[in-house]
């Protein structure tokens, strides 16, 4: 049974149509990439999930209970994170590290210890004058200090540092050990690709496209660089390549997937001297979705 | 250095106008639309002259003068509805400029550099003093306006005994009051590092000046000169016109402003003199229940409403003494006055001096559960919902924060102005009159919490409008009976229903439908609490 399932989420404030028709599922163990430009809904979905807003359509269902009817029950195994992390200035850091801990349920102290340590943080000071990065700590240790079974986290490395940023990403890689599931939605590509098995890309409150990131790679480009023996002709006549350039007689192009084997048996002709290939980053992943609806008419144009 | 720290000024004051252009427009209309309202009324209240005289002889009891400041000879109000005007309001009206100053001034300096705004606009080409100036600026401006207008408005309505010059007196004096307390509350604005703490000082000075001016005013005339608002009653507008006070408080108003502007140029930004100590690591086992954390986050709050409604009525409990010497000595005024024999004068004033009380002390009950909303404005509930704790609980914590808070409020009216009373009359008020006295408005106070809570929960965006319904009750209170509203308006208000102990007889069944409808209302507020979409 998946621990989140969401089936045609939708969200109208007024007019405005923030979600579309959201389906998401995210498996026991399981770490979920939840990605998308700013202002697709990621964060409307995720204040769905955690039952603070009611969707205007549409069912979803944590650990197989309701969102929105049996909030309280399911936050007891849940730990949230989010991008922006709201304090009341006049407590410490510590006191709401605590009733955090508290209003949950929880009460590991050895793990908040070990956690502060681990993320250097100051817990005497009162959160007013904590910066962006100090608050965000506060919310990841009390959500890591907790035992849940499933961590939603909406952004939860802005404003950290790149050496807490792997503090975190160990705490990531340690609850997915232990089994637990993770839904985090994140603008650094590079820690989704490092930490996720599967990723759901969002855009204008759809999801467009979901899967492991294997499956994706699968419906993008690689980036190729040869050299050939003979001159290579009207390579640009074949289809499926894209932003052909030449530099000192050396060719780099995308290709893509599905029309890699005609392209390599096209080149092999030539004589090979030089083939380099990278594999399509999320980056360009990203980037070809989020641009979706400008490059698809550059390319009608074309 | 005139360039180079001032760049900018002119457009960062269009600025803060812009900002702050609604609250200034609706504190400009409200105090004056009372002011000219209530100056309309006179004339027919005050018709005849010997409604004047028994005025003025309600003027002069002790009471009055702790209240509303020294008065004038007995022949002036006689002659002039103008000072009987002056009298009645001046001193509420210019506290009102004070208040609207302190939270203007507190907003747009410490508020907006706690929420890191000046931060931003320092960072532009912009001068390091250009911010605070703009700022001084446009408080200045507001009360110029408010002056000028008030003075045009009174002047033109053509009453006798209001000429010219009194009427811009009267307005200038509420202009420089408000100027005063607005430079002052620039220069907290420097020493603290929180804006609550700018506001809180600041209305600190405001409460202390007032009660100096009170005590001053009824024993010893040098003690009220300690006061601004000593000054503020002190210049016989309509009749003498000394025009002395307004350049006091205006000299002082500058000297305050040059203080703050001295302290905001050698301090750095963001900091304040007043230093902040080391926290607590670990919460409290209290503080990690629902209500703990509830109370914890208004507790200064709470306590300082306390001691503020503690000294409010113990100050009247003082009174009360002197009050019934003066009506000994005037039986003859008794005549005028609808005497139920049964009960002496003194009771009688008990019971308007409890309304009043009441309302005030409905503030900090209402201001607990406007918390609520306040927390998810400032997208800090989500800090709960997100974790295992219902909606039920965090409202129900509020409401029965409130409750608690309505009850500790009333017992410290009631506490204030007896055991001070006690002290000083000869015929003493009993210790369960009082306290009855006072526990009856506890119904009228859950109604509007439960209002407040219905609110919340079912149009979150109008609970500002609660304010508008309070200064309304208070209106009806205040000027109710004077400005002869017709009936059903003063039905609107719910403390109309309440029995005035010792006066009335007890009510039972009024206070039972009173708390029957603040529990409907409450029940609401939850229902609707809970299906409502949070906004953070």
């Amino acid at each position: 049974m998946p621990i989140i399932e969401a089936s045609h989420l939708t969200k109208r404030f007024g007019k405005f149509t923030a979600l579309d028709g959201v389906d998401l599922e995210v498996n026991e163990g399981e770490v979920y990439g939840f990605i998308g430009p700013n202002g697709a809904g990621k964060s409307t979905t995720i204040r769905i999930l955690l039952g603070m807003i009611k969707a205007t359509e549409g069912k979803a269902r944590i650990f197989g209970k309701d969102v929105w009817a049996d909030a309280v029950d399911i936050h007891k195994r849940i730990a949230y994170v989010p991008g922006d992390v709201n304090l009341w200035p006049n407590l410490t850091g510590g006191e709401v590290i605590d009733l955090f801990m508290t209003m949950n349920g929880s009460t590991n102290q050895a793990k908040r210890e070990e956690l502060i340590k681990k993320f250097n943080f100051d817990p005497t000071k009162k959160s007013r004058t904590y910066s962006k990065g100090n608050r965000q700590k506060v919310a990841l240790i009390a959500a890591f200090a907790f035992d849940a079974d499933l961590y939603i986290l909406d952004e939860p490395t802005s404003g950290l540092d790149p050496l807490m940023e792997n503090i975190f990403q160990e705490c990531v890689l340690d609850a997915k050990r232990a089994g637990k599931s993770v839904l985090l939605s994140s603008h650094i590509l590079s820690e989704v690709e490092k930490l996720c098995d599967r990723v759901g890309i969002i855009r204008h409150g759809k999801i467009i496209e979901t899967g492991t990131l294997d499956e994706l790679r699968h419906l993008t480009r690689t980036h190729l660089t040869i050299k050939t023996k003979e001159q290579l002709t009207s390579l640009n006549k074949l289809k499926g390549i894209h932003n052909l350039e030449e530099k000192d007689s050396e060719l780099t192009f995308q290709v893509d997937t599905e029309e890699m084997d005609t392209v390599i048996r096209y080149i092999a002709e030539f004589g090979i001297l030089k083939l380099e290939s990278a594999p399509p980053t999320l980056e360009d992943l990203f980037m070809r979705h989020y641009l979706g609806t400008e490059n698809s008419k550059e390319e009608g144009a074309l | 250095m005139v360039t180079r720290d001032f760049k900018g000024t002119k457009k960062l004051t269009a600025f803060i106008f812009r900002q702050q252009r609604f609250k200034i427009l609706v504190w400009l209309i409200g105090l004056i639309g009372i002011t000219l309202s209530v100056a309309t009324a006179y004339p027919s209240i005050y018709k005849e002259e010997q409604s004047r005289q028994a005025a003025s002889l309600t003027m002069e009891n002790p009471a009055m003068v702790a209240m509303l400041g020294p008065g004038y000879e007995m022949e002036d109000y006689v002659y002039s509805v103008g000072a009987m005007f002056a009298n009645e309001m001046l001193l509420f009206t210019a506290i009102a400029v004070a208040v609207m100053s302190i939270l203007l001034v507190g907003r747009a300096t410490r508020g907006d550099e706690e929420d890191g705004r000046i931060e931003m606009i320092r960072a532009l080409s912009v001068g390091r003093l250009s911010y605070a100036s703009a700022v001084m600026i446009v408080i200045v401006i507001t009360n110029i306006l408010l002056a000028i207008l008030t003075g045009i408005g009174l002047a033109s309505l053509g009453i006798e005994g209001i000429d010219l010059e009194g009427a811009f007196l009267y307005g200038f004096i509420l202009g420089v009051t408000g100027l005063l307390f607005g430079s002052l509350t620039a220069v907290f604005a420097q020493l603290t590092e929180t804006s609550r703490g700018t506001t809180m000082f600041s209305f600190m000075v405001l409460i202390i000046a007032y009660f100096i001016r009170a005590i001053g005013d009824v024993s010893s005339e040098a003690l009220s000169w300690v006061s601004p608002l000593g000054w503020t009653v002190r210049t016989g507008v309509f009749i003498d016109n000394d025009w002395w006070s307004v350049v006091i408080l205006l000299v002082v108003a500058i000297l305050f402003g040059l203080i703050a502007f001295y302290l905001h140029f050698i301090r750095d930004l963001g900091s304040g003199f007043i230093a902040a100590k080391k926290g607590k690591t670990h919460a409290s086992p209290f503080l990690q229940t629902s209500f703990g954390l509830a109370l914890r986050l208004q507790r200064t709050n709470i306590i300082a409403w306390i001691i503020g409604l503690f000294i409010l009525s113990s100050s009247f409990g003082a009174i009360l003494g002197d009050l019934e010497i003066y009506f000994a000595d005037v039986e003859l005024m008794q005549a005028f006055i609808e005497v139920e024999s049964e009960y002496t004068l003194t009771e009688q004033f008990i019971t308007l001096l409890m309304a009043i009380m009441s309302l005030i002390s409905l503030v900090p009950a209402v201001m607990v559960v406007l918390k609520v909303k306040g927390e998810e404005t400032k997208n800090l509930t989500e800090n709960y919902y997100s974790r295992a704790i219902s909606r039920t609980r965090i409202l129900g914590s509020h409401f029965f924060l409130a409750v608690v808070v309505s009850f500790i409020m009333q017992s410290f009216v009631a506490l204030g102005l007896w055991s001070v009373g006690e002290a000083v009359m000869d015929e003493a008020i009993s210790f369960g009159t009082t306290f009855t006295s006072a526990y009856v408005y506890l119904p009228a106070i859950w109604v509007v919490v439960g209002l407040v809570i219905g609110l919340v929960g079912m149009i979150p965006k109008f609970t500002g409008l609660i304010w508008l319904y309070i200064v309304y009750c208070f209106i009806v209170v205040y000027l109710g009976d004077l400005l002869d509203f017709p009936q059903w308006m003063n039905s609107l208000s719910v403390f109309e229903y309440i029995p005035q102990i010792p006066v009335d007889d007890m009510n039972i069944m009024a206070l039972v439908v009173l708390t029957l409808i603040a529990i409907v209302l409450t029940v609401i507020g939850f229902v609707g609490y809970n299906k409502r979409d949070i906004a953070g």
